[in-house]
């Protein structure tokens, strides 16, 4: 069984960004990327599914632009076998990523398809099920454990109340919350030869996909920010305060 | 044309995120359906039908119903999509599973965590975990959108009692099974709704000391209980109590944060509280640089010394 892992380069989850002067977007030049880090969780599960057998291949896949193959190259690093990169200048929307990674798959045929369940710069949250969608596949989202037996495979989910459990017919989408697995880090070696892995390049056309953004993106502002507040001296005066504002 | 709110619930009771979705549905400026779907729901029909601004409900029951599963949810609701032009829920679990499933099916992008309703085709969504604000405009032939419960008022309960209709249940997904679930049983109040909230981090230092420490402080308050994902991953606290980016977003009038840094994560998930609270040891903590009322102190005598202060 294949297994597609699409990998998203952002912004690095430690950066705190900042919204550009004009208000058309968020500062992007010369900000440190990374992988999205529900990504690297989508691909240290699908190596730990090849390490027990239940995997044969994993194909790792970003849209963007040309600097998207660097997060390839991670991911080969940590293990995958080859990279897609489907080259694509711009905003490429959830909806129009899921119809790329929909002729992917028709391409591939994989078992199953992990990706994370957001990515942390749009934080939409929807490119896994909307792929499900177009494929009439099931979908086990926000996954904090992955077993696959046979033509099934099982993911528990984290859900607003708790954990909640189903069972997928495979081929499947899985989406990965932040528990399922510890990534790895990939070693020197493995980085080296990572570069020799094959990263193939394609474009929405070739792929027969209109990528054109739906929504219009207006403008984009800083929040309004929250002033720091006073120190209190202790527990009791803190009480006295929260008494006297009437929030207790 | 119409708006298509879809409830929200545990079975049991409508959530308080379905009243304040209708809120922003409302605001939209159109005649508003709630569709209910489920197994045994006509209580929860019956609590949406009384709800201020509800033009019609739609009940949906059947076994497959059950569990809000993402497959049939989304097959119910795109058989009767041709009536709306606005197709929204609360942005809780359930819904943003099945959601971008209804968008995708209907070839329209899907307009997540709408915070404010700016016309009846703008929204403004957080991006960046909030750190930035994003004004969106769709001119598709159908919108799609999630709500963030926290950034709208609860729309209230009354006399209203707008006319119930049954829908018949789509029929059971071949390829998707419900299992089962590990659901939390508390008696506090639920995270989403609560007035109060206090959190822990990593700083409790074990389950059994969060429990000892936190756990009477939010009962004193009448409180629900938070954690911060280092306190989640510890195993300190359950996955549903993680308040963040990734976990649930708050905006309670109280926001107690104990042991807490103040990651942008965390942050991303509290930031709009009311007043905020935070009891750290380090007077460096980026928390005290939102927090309206700063303690620096070891919270393990803190906590003792608000709940004396509080008897
Ligand atoms: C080069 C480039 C420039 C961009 N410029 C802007 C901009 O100026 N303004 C702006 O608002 N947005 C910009 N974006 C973001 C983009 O428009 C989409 O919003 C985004 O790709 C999809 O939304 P999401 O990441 O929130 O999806 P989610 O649904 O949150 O993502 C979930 C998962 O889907 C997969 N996935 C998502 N996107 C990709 C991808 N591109 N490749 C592979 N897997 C993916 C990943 O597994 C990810 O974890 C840009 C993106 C790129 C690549
Ligand atoms: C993709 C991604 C998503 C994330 N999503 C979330 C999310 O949704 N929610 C979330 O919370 N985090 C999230 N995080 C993690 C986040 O970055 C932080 O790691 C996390 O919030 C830290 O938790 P903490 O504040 O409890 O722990 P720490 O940062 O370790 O802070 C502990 C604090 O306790 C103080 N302290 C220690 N002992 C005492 C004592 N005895 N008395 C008083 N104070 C004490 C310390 O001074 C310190 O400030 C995410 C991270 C990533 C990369």
């Amino acid at each position: 069984m294949k297994i597609i892992v699409p990998v998203k380069r952002v912004v690095d989850a430690n950066i705190k960004i900042r919204v550009k002067a004009d208000a058309s977007g968020v500062e992007l030049a010369n900000v440190k990327m990374a992988m999205n880090p529900f990504d690297e969780i989508a691909v240290e599960e699908a190596l730990r599914l090849k390490e027990a057998g239940k995997a044969s291949e994993i194909i790792v896949v970003s849209v963007g632009a040309a600097s998207a193959a660097e997060t390839i190259r991670t991911a080969l690093a940590m293990g995958a076998d080859r990279g897609i990169l489907v080259k694509a200048e711009g905003r490429v929307e959830p909806l129009a990523v899921a119809k790329l990674l929909k002729a992917i798959v028709a391409r591939e045929e994989p078992g199953l398809v992990i990706l994370g369940k957001q990515a942390i710069d749009d934080d939409s949250n929807q490119t896994g099920q909307m792929l499900a969608a177009l494929l009439d596949w099931p979908q086990g989202t926000f996954a904090s454990k992955v077993a696959v037996d046979g033509g099934q495979v099982e993911v528990t989910r984290e859900v607003d109340g708790g954990l909640q459990t189903v069972s997928l017919a495979l081929p499947a989408v899985v989406t990965t919350d932040l528990r399922l697995n510890e990534p790895r880090y990939a070693s020197l070696p493995n980085i080296m030869k990572a570069k020799k892995k094959p990263l193939d390049e394609t474009t929405p056309e070739a792929l027969g996909v209109d990528a054109t953004p739906r929504l219009e993106i207006v403008s984009t502002r800083e929040p309004s920010g929250r002033q720091a507040g006073i120190k209190v001296a202790s527990a009791a005066e803190l009480v006295q305060k929260l008494k006297t504002a009437g929030v207790i | 044309m119409a708006t298509l709110l879809i409830a929200d619930h545990d079975g049991v009771r409508l959530g308080d995120a379905t009243a304040k979705a209708l809120t922003a549905a409302r605001q939209i400026g159109a005649p508003v359906d709630v569709l209910v779907a489920g197994d045994g729901v006509a209580a929860i029909a019956a609590q949406a039908a009384s709800l201020a601004g509800v033009a019609r409900v739609l009940v949906a029951e059947g076994a497959v119903l059950a569990n809000l599963l993402a497959e049939p949810l989304a097959e119910l609701v795109i058989r009767i999509t041709d009536a709306y032009t606005v197709i929204a829920a609360p942005a809780t679990s359930a819904m943003k599973n099945a959601l971008p499933r209804v968008a995708a099916r209907l070839d329209v992008m899907q307009i997540s965590d709408v915070t404010k309703v700016l016309a009846a085709d703008t929204f403004e969504r957080p991006i960046y975990a909030g750190n930035a604000l994003e004004t969106v405009r769709s001119d598709e032939a159908k919108r799609v959108l999630t709500i963030r419960a926290a950034a709208f008022p609860a729309s209230e309960a009354g006399d209203a009692n707008a006319p119930i209709e049954a829908l018949p249940a789509p029929a059971a997904s071949s390829t998707s099974r419900f299992v089962g679930a590990d659901l939390s049983t508390s008696t506090r109040p639920e995270l989403g709704s609560a007035r109060i909230i206090v959190s822990g981090g990593r700083a409790l230092g074990s389950a059994e000391k969060f429990d000892a420490v936190v756990a009477p402080l939010a009962d004193r308050l009448g409180a629900a209980i938070g954690a911060s994902r280092a306190a989640v991953d510890s195993g300190y606290a359950p996955n549903d109590l993680q308040v963040g980016q990734t976990g649930k977003i708050v905006a309670p009038e109280l926001y107690v944060a104990l042991g807490i840094s103040g990651a942008i994560q965390h942050l991303a998930g509290m930031k709009d509280s009311k007043v905020i609270v935070a009891i750290n040891k380090d007077p460096d903590a980026p928390i005290f640089q939102i927090a309206d009322y700063g303690l620096e102190e070891d919270l393990f005598t803190a906590v003792p010394a608000m709940m004396d202060a509080l008897a």
